[in-house]
């Protein structure tokens, strides 16, 4: 039986707009398996980007808790809470965000950053990510020199150079053209399956979906419904 | 290490960065020079202003003038008295012949050179021993006056500033007409601004037999000030005070320094206020476009810390660049200009702006703090917005 990465016990999220709570998720509970590959599906407002981002220790829940791997981020101080996401999370975002000022390389080296390790292995590491997306031809490019499906493999170089076990990838081929998508999704299916990558990842396109091996959906910040590849 | 890491990677992005915020990172620049550029220019003609008043001072030297007034002006020392006094202990000699001189100090009045208005020139009446106590007097042009003639001697300022101060020609004063002989310096002191003739005409002429204004008196050394002061208060026959040539002008300088002193910090704050408010405009501009950058940067596991610092950075960086130029701007068109202004004894006094090692330290000092005010508020702001509002660009 595998092992749960992620176990989430009835979360509920609310935002407040002065004194006025606003609800938006609400009893949510659930269990992702390391080495699963989860979509998570619903139309605009449904919360799945919201969970996301608990999910990635981004944001803490109102109530409930989240153990990621056996330890309870939703406890975390927000500065321990940084230092674990930089240890186990890799982030995958959908305009890439990579820092316009800085290389291919520089940008996928940033996370080494927070850690102890010298230039030099930051260096081989760095280009060892790009070389898994096929980009180390292009590690002295900065972002406006690269297609958008280059700058969104070299997001992903950058999310898995500290070898994190999760990766959150929130809509990672919403600017992409179909084609470009369907490459970036087989990159990830590679990560999750060569790699062993735990994935969670909110999209709104059902074919991007179909690359994942579960599918949660999520209406007005409930779980509606899940599918499985 | 890591923490230091952060800070140099978040610095080095935000001032990559500054080539694309060009106009708006000016809006720092232009107004901390503007801010230091005025400070430094008010301050130096203070500082300016205060040195000439000061140079003229030396410690082994003593004015000797009557025990209520408090300049030479509203002073008066009777004839008798003055020889008493040549007397008295503690006053360097030569010869046996003791270094003491009588002096007349009026106010005459000519015309401006640069706008035809009138002015009060400081005339001074000196005797032979007074060359001799103000050793630093030079003649540059011309020759020094007679005694016994209706000759002067000007000092360059006063010949800068006053109309008529021209060598060979006459000037009438008071009705009489003097000779203008020479022109003197004396280490760019007060008595630049004055003109200088034969006490004894002076005294004749403007029919003060009754004595002199002060006395100057070189002592054998500065210890000897209360020697020479005490010798006079006992003597009950004199009604005289002996005070340090340096004192007696810091004293002098006083009020006239720190009022455009004051006046300098007060335009300079009124000006910070704006600098800061643009300041702040600037790097709240500054954080907002890189606000998407930021939140990556704290995702991806940067504390907060860094993310202010670097800011911090990048404000007291632009600051210091409007602190330098302001400097530069003060040191080139005030360090070294002349101006004039109404002295202590109503008199006109000519000085040069003294832009100070001192004063840019201060100026550079002033725009630090300024970009420090600046970026804090929009620093703390950046790192304080929640990582999932900013990602969206929020």
């Amino acid at each position: 039986m595998a092992e749960t990465l992620i176990e989430i016990a009835d979360i509920a999220k609310d935002y407040h707009r002065g004194k006025v709570a606003i609800p938006v998720l609400s009893e949510i509970s659930l269990q992702i398996e390391k080495g699963d590959f989860l979509a998570l599906m619903g139309p605009s407002g449904s919360g799945k980007t919201t969970l996301l981002n608990l999910i990635g220790g981004l944001d803490t829940p109102t109530s409930g808790s989240i153990s990621i791997d056996g330890e309870r981020i939703d406890k975390l101080t927000q500065g321990k809470l940084a230092a674990w996401r930089s240890r186990h999370v890799g982030f995958v975002f959908q305009f890439y965000n990579l820092l316009p000022v800085l290389t291919a390389e520089k940008n996928v080296e940033l996370p080494l950053l927070l850690t102890n390790l010298n230039r030099k292995e930051r260096k081989k590491r760095a280009l060892a990510a790009l070389a898994v997306v096929g980009l180390q031809d292009r590690a002295s490019h900065r972002p406006t020199e690269l297609s958008g499906g280059q700058e969104q493999r070299v997001a992903i170089a950058r999310a898995i150079v500290s070898d994190p076990g999760l990766l959150v990838c929130d809509e990672p081929t919403g600017d992409l053209d179909r084609a470009t998508a369907d490459e970036i999704l087989e990159l990830l299916q590679l990560l999750n399956r060569e790699y062993g990558k735990t994935i969670v990842m909110v999209t709104h396109d059902p074919k991007a979906a179909d690359h994942a091996n579960h599918c949660l959906y999520l209406d007005k910040g409930s779980l509606s419904g899940s599918q499985t590849a | 290490m890591s923490t230091l890491n952060q800070i140099f990677v978040i610095t080095l992005m935000n001032l990559r960065n500054l080539p694309a915020r060009k106009a708006s990172s000016m809006v720092i620049v232009v107004g901390i020079a503007g801010v230091v550029t005025v400070l430094i220019a008010i301050l130096s003609m203070a500082q300016g202003f205060e040195a000439t008043l000061r140079g003229a001072g030396q410690a082994d030297r003593a004015i000797v003038i009557r025990a209520g007034s408090d300049s030479e002006m509203g002073s008066s020392v009777p004839v008798d008295e003055a020889r008493q006094i040549e007397t008295m202990p503690g006053l360097a000699r030569i010869d046996g012949n003791p270094l003491v001189a009588g002096e007349t100090y009026v106010i005459a009045d000519i015309k401006k050179r640069a706008n035809n208005s009138d002015a009060n020139m400081p005339m001074r009446g000196v005797e032979p021993e007074s060359f001799k106590i103000r050793n630093e007097v030079e003649i540059v042009e011309g020759r020094n006056f007679q005694f016994g003639r209706f000759e002067l001697i000007a000092g360059v300022k006063a010949a800068n500033q006053f109309q008529g101060i021209d060598l060979g020609a006459q000037l009438q004063i008071r009705g009489a007409k003097w000779k203008v002989v020479g022109l003197f310096e004396s280490g760019g002191s007060i008595h630049e601004s004055e003109v200088w003739v034969d006490n004894a005409i002076l005294v004749a002429e403007l029919n003060r037999g009754w004595g002199y204004s002060s006395m100057i008196a070189r002592l054998e050394s500065p210890l000897d000030l209360e020697v020479f002061g005490n010798a006079m208060e006992d003597d009950p026959q004199l009604e005289t005070k002996a005070v340090r040539e340096s004192s007696y002008y810091n004293e002098q300088s006083t009020g006239i320094t720190s009022l455009i002193t004051n006046f300098g910090y007060w335009v300079a704050a009124i000006m910070a206020v704006g600098a800061i408010f643009g300041a702040l405009n600037t790097m709240y501009s500054a954080v907002s476009t890189r606000s998407v950058e930021i939140a990556t940067l704290r995702a991806l596991g940067f504390s907060p810390i860094p993310v202010v610092i670097s800011v911090l950075v990048e404000s007291i960086m632009l600051a210091l660049l409007g602190g330098s130029l302001g400097s530069a701007i003060a040191y080139t068109f005030f360090n070294g200009y002349t101006a004039s202004t109404m002295g202590a004894t109503f008199s006109q006094v000519s000085f040069d702006f003294a832009v100070t090692r001192e004063l840019i330290v201060q100026g550079i000092t002033w725009s630090c703090l300024l970009g420090l005010i600046g970026g804090l508020f929009p620093s703390v702001a950046a790192a304080r917005q929640p990582i999932t509002v900013a990602l969206r660009g929020l």
